[in-house]
């Protein structure tokens, strides 16, 4: 994303750090069909009237919490969904904040370790009351935190694609659940390139298993093959044995769900032994490669395979281009954006609206105004959400180039429903 | 070495025993807010991990890096009774096996395995919680020591060990949770276990089973067995020539540490909430050895003071710097190595006891005993 | 399995699949090697030889980018280059860190493990703060990636020959140096008998220091190597413990020879049982097997005949 690509890139435009007139831009449409003229002061919401539950909210200010791993093996992936809705927040307070309340927030460390997850997590709720929370990541730490939140009813945004069968009412889901994210996918590979047969392939956890399962059932449904179905333990780095099964089984497409560093041994190993994806004999669909994970793998190790979820920083429109470069300003020129990095930053956006809606901070307002909430100026597009507590969203299939970017190949025509308990894919 | 007498304890030890109950029973839950209090409770259950550490690795010389196998056996075992209540038709009527576990249904399991079938006792769960580590820990203990696999070799095993446990819970995720564990644990024969008032009755019952080990583990030390024990460390094939079988002794140290874990792993997973492989790997396990380091590996209260000091101090750090809270963490380790190898409890004996000693010694000359201090040359 | 292959493919399935299986070996040769020496020698359990081993990738991934920004014609073969650098600049760390920390508990074997997690830990931490959280992206010369077909099946990996010979010949310079060089004379004589080596006029202390710092160069090499191979990160280096103190236990601590032969049978069984069974079951039981065979024979293969 060059300075050209954009309308009002113009330099002294970062002079505050983050710029008004950017901020404006990611904002528009949301300011027009949200920001009514009575939300621009705090006068008009006393206190009092606004949050009813003794939540962490003043005269001018807000507090939310941010809960991430910033130590430990998930420091890696998390680092960027902070500085994804570290970024939401300062755009939002730069517009006025909420209900013309600045937010502030307090970020705590749950140190990649899912007892200090909870812990802080009821830290955050209990000692310091704050609003809403931002944060998890693996779904183990959300599995950990997630009674801590009914408990005492407060009100996380979840950014990563999970595996679904899940639905809680104290938690937002703005990353995709499996099906939205796989289905798609494997019905453009079956269409497009003439898919028949598929070897499946991950890591040896949860989300990996479930997917796959999910994408067997729907393979199996369309009356194709899985030649073979493998889990490797997490932080596995030699795979030459399965290149070699794959290799005998000759699948038509190696669908693989492999994580963290085990990624960056995966694709090194296939190409060092001669799979070249470009041909695409065999053609590799994965879904848990962004662009945060090529950084590690290298894009000319990965080029030529594809990768099916909902945002690319490729994706060229507006929002998008004004959202990648208002990032690089706040965090420099080399980060890159992956789905999850954005799913973090719609959070506070999402939580923006629907306190909007609700005219109140108190969790039980906003959650029962959360359903239907829409936002126009999504880096991804338009969002919804979902009575379930998911998003609408489209999937889309990026092709991995050389440069450690996705050229966006697809994109299903309308917003797929989130299904978080499929029926038959059980 | 002064000659010890053969009684319980000294008075010494009584007040230190006095002074940590009068801690965790009264100025703990005084001051802590009920948050705080759930904390500390967290960190006991570790205490109980380097109070069986203290017997295997500070008097009979046996350094397990496995030990997180054994909390989380007892933890998992907690947790599955735990989750089979959790786990009602009603409760789980979304699901297309009602009354199964949500992880099972999950991985298409549609009745629960033949081997969670007891768990539905609380009578059996709370027997499993200590026997099931134990005889694990029989096996590995009679394996290892009846061909004197000792020292480094012990401790490279057992590492492997914790990670072979890991892989394979979360491999098994059909019948184990996976890499999530078992989360969302209710209650506790139908009690609440959620609650802040719950929490507390937790902590105090957490404290109570605490000091019945640390009674325990006073006892064997004080016991023949705890001197053998000793002399094994620094010597042990004296001890062999002089008839006792060495093996028996190791595996039942072993065992009792064992024990010691699986109650304090059953302990967090009723005052978590939660039960997950993170606790049983490796780098818990070392953790945990490091608890047992700061304290004193020599001084089995020093081992609850070295695992409330650790943790309290990783919480406050990595609220305010969790970048240096490696660091420091890094630093701790190879300090209490370096400089203070019999650690708190040493620095106890160096500074505090002499200033003390005196007016133990008045008291004494009066009950006209000759007690030492506890035995230790720290192991060679 | 094999019933719908023809003849052909079968052959140049298994050729491939013990190519793999000696790849899966020369890791762990260059794995276990440094700290076979370091361990098998000294007694020494360095739980850091990790982190060593990520010195020596992010000094690769350092010098990558030296070259592609400043010399990119020399690009090519900056990785001999980086090699070289990795041995220097975990050697001299390893050298630093044997005469801060493990000097002083020679005698306490198990001490060294807690002091060198603790390393790691520190170690880690830095990482982190200097290169960020993130994995980093090695560049490996072209030449490097890809493959050698040698049949219209059989196809091998470049950077596998390469590991492959880089074992080899790192194993055959520290079999020079143990057993045909003064220090390696020196070296075993310590090990065997600490007080006589002292007493006829080897400096022991100095003996120990440069131990460590060899075996930990050849960490370094072994990390700088495995950048083809597996990722670069801050905690990547965790990942290797477990596999490496298996093999030079395996093995039988202090012979070199045995850490060759473990690592080659743990490695033959891994990739045999991954190509059979699943990734995470092949794994479970190639190390339930290893802990079991050394339950029955602890002193693990080879073993030094010595009195306690």
């Amino acid at each position: 994303m060059s300075d050209q690509d954009f309308p009002n890139g113009k330099k002294d435009a970062r002079a505050a750090g983050l710029s008004r007139r950017s901020v404006l831009l990611g904002g528009t449409a949301l300011t027009a069909s949200l920001f009514a003229p009575s939300f621009g002061n705090a006068q008009s919401f006393p206190t009092a009237e606004i949050n009813t539950t003794g939540l962490a909210v003043t005269d001018d200010t807000v507090t939310i919490g941010i809960l991430h791993s910033i130590t430990g093996t998930m420091a890696i992936s998390e680092t960027g969904s902070v500085q994804a809705e570290k970024l939401a927040i300062d755009q939002i307070n730069a517009m006025g904040g909420i209900l013309g309340r600045k937010i502030e927030y307090i970020q705590e460390d749950g140190a990649s370790d899912w007892p200090t997850f909870a812990e802080k997590a009821k830290k955050l709720l209990v000692n310091d009351k704050v609003a809403s929370v931002m944060g998890c990541w693996t779904s183990a730490s959300r599995k950990a935190v997630l009674p801590v939140f009914e408990q005492y009813n407060g009100f996380l945004y979840y950014p990563t694609f999970y595996e679904g069968l899940e639905q809680s009412p104290n938690v937002i889901y703005t990353g995709q659940e499996a099906t939205q994210q796989i289905i798609a996918g494997i019905d453009w590979v079956t269409k497009t390139k003439g898919a028949k047969s598929f070897y499946l392939l991950g890591s040896d956890y949860i989300w990996p298993r479930t997917s796959n399962k999910i994408a067997r059932k729907h393979i199996e449904k369309l009356g194709l093959k899985v030649v073979g179905e493998e889990y490797y333990p997490l932080g596995h780095t030699q795979f030459n044995s399965v290149i070699n099964k794959i290799r005998l089984k000759k699948p038509d497409v190696i669908y693989a769900i492999v994580v963290g560093g085990s990624n960056v041994a995966f694709y090194k190993q296939l190409k060092a032994a001669g799979i070249d994806m470009t041909k695409e004999k065999p053609l590799l669909l994965t879904i848990s490669v962004t662009e945060d994970e090529i950084r590690g793998i290298g894009g000319e190790n990965i080029e030529g395979a594809y990768a099916c979820m909902k945002y690319f920083q490729s994706l060229q429109n507006d929002n998008n281009l004004a959202f990648v470069k208002a990032f690089k300003e706040m965090w420099g020129e080399d980060m890159v954006i992956g789905d999850v990095t954005q799913a973090a930053y719609l959070g506070p956006w999402l939580w923006k609206a629907a306190v909007e809606k609700a005219g109140s901070f108190d969790v039980d307002k906003v959650r029962a105004a959360s359903p239907g909430i829409e936002l126009t100026t999504a880096p991804e597009g338009y969002v919804k959400v979902h009575e379930n507590h998911h998003l609408w969203s489209k999937t889309r299939v990026g092709r991995a180039k050389a440069d450690g970017q996705y050229e966006v190949v697809f994109e299903t025509a309308d917003l797929v429903e989130p299904d978080p308990f499929p029926e038959g894919y059980q | 070495m002064k000659p010890q007498s053969n009684r319980f304890m000294s008075m010494q030890e009584m007040v230190g025993f006095a002074i940590l109950a009068l801690l965790i029973f009264v100025i703990f839950p005084l001051i802590l807010d009920p948050f705080r209090l759930n904390l500390f409770g967290k960190y006991l259950t570790y205490a109980f991990v380097a109070l069986g550490l203290v017997l295997c690795w500070g008097a009979g010389g046996i350094l397990s890096l496995g030990q997180g196998v054994f909390f989380g056996l007892g933890g998992y075992c907690m947790a599955m009774f735990l989750k089979l209540e959790a786990s009602t038709p009603e409760n789980t009527k979304i699901q297309s096996t009602p009354g199964i576990p949500d992880f099972m249904d999950w991985n298409q399991l549609t009745e629960l395995p033949f081997w969670w079938q007891p768990f539905h006792s609380f009578t059996f769960t709370v027997i499993a919680v200590v026997l099931v580590p134990v005889i694990f820990a029989f096996i590995i203990g009679v394996a290892m020591f009846r061909r004197r696999v000792g020292g480094v070799y012990f401790a490279i095993i057992t590492q492997a060990i914790a990670a072979i446990m890991t892989i394979l819970i979360i491999g098994q995720q059909g019948y184990t949770g996976g890499v999530n564990g078992i989360t969302d644990l209710r209650t506790l024969m139908g009690w609440d276990i959620r609650t802040d008032e719950a929490k507390n009755i937790l902590y105090f019952v957490n404290g109570g089973l605490l000091f019945a080990c640390l009674f325990a583990a006073q006892y064997i030390r004080r016991s023949k067995l705890g001197r053998i024990l000793i002399a094994m460390r620094d010597q042990e094939d004296r001890v062999r020539f002089s008839g006792y079988d060495v093996a028996d002794f190791k595996t039942f140290v072993f065992c009792a540490g064992a024990a010691f874990a699986a109650i304090g792993g059953a302990m967090f997973t009723l005052q978590v909430g939660f039960m997950s492989p993170s606790f049983v790997g490796i780098v818990p396990s070392i953790e945990m050895v490091i608890f047992c380091a700061v304290g004193g590996r020599l001084s089995i209260l020093g081992a609850v003071y070295g695992a409330l000091v650790v943790n309290w101090a990783k919480t406050t750090f990595s609220e305010s710097f969790p970048e240096l809270w490696l660091l420091g963490l890094g630093a701790l380790f190879i300090a209490v190595v370096l400089a203070f190898p019999k650690g708190l409890a040493g620095l106890y004996d160096d500074f505090i006891a002499p200033r003390v000693k005196p007016l133990f010694d008045k008291l004494r000359s009066k009950s006209n005993s000759k007690d030492a201090d506890f035995v230790g040359a720290p192991a060679e | 399995m094999f019933a719908d292959y023809s003849s052909q493919e079968l052959l140049a399935i298994f050729a491939m699949q013990g190519f793999a299986g000696l790849i899966l070996f020369s890791v762990f040769v260059l794995m276990a090697l440094g700290l076979a020496i370091i361990f098998g020698q000294m007694g020494v359990i360095n739980m850091a030889h990790g982190e060593f081993m990520i010195l020596g990738a992010y000094v690769t991934y350092m010098l990558s980018n030296f070259f592609e920004a400043y010399l990119p014609d020399l690009f090519g073969i900056y990785f001999f280059i980086a090699m070289i650098c990795a041995f220097i600049a975990s050697g001299a760390l390893g050298l630093f860190v044997e005469w801060a920390l493990i000097r002083h508990l020679y005698k306490r074997p198990l001490d060294t493990l807690l002091a060198t997690w603790g390393l790691s830990l520190i170690l880690q931490q830095i990482y982190r703060s200097v290169f960020g959280a993130r994995e980093v992206g090695v560049t490996i010369p072209d030449w490097m990636m890809g493959s050698l077909p040698l049949t219209d099946m059989i196809e091998v990996p470049i950077n596998g020959i390469f590991v492959m010979v880089l074992a080899v010949s790192i194993s055959i310079a520290v079999y020079l140096m143990m057993f045909r060089s003064s220090w390696g004379k020196q070296v075993r004589a310590v090990v065997q008998n600490r007080v006589m080596a002292g007493a006829v006029g080897i400096n022991t202390e100095w003996t120990d220091r440069l131990t460590f710092g060899i075996g930990c160069g050849v960490a370094g090499v072994a990390g700088s190597a495995f950048t083809m191979i597996g990722s670069t990160g801050p905690t990547a280096g965790q990942l290797y413990i477990v596999d490496t103190f298996l093999v030079v236990v395996f093995g039988g601590a202090a012979s070199l020879l045995g850490t060759i032969a473990s690592a080659f049978s743990i490695s033959q069984a891994q990739s045999i049982m991954e190509f059979f069974l699943s990734g995470s079951m092949a794994k479970v039981l190639t190390l339930l097997t290893v802990v079991g065979i050394l339950m029955i024979r602890p002193q693990g293969l080879f073993a030094l005949k010595l009195r306690k």
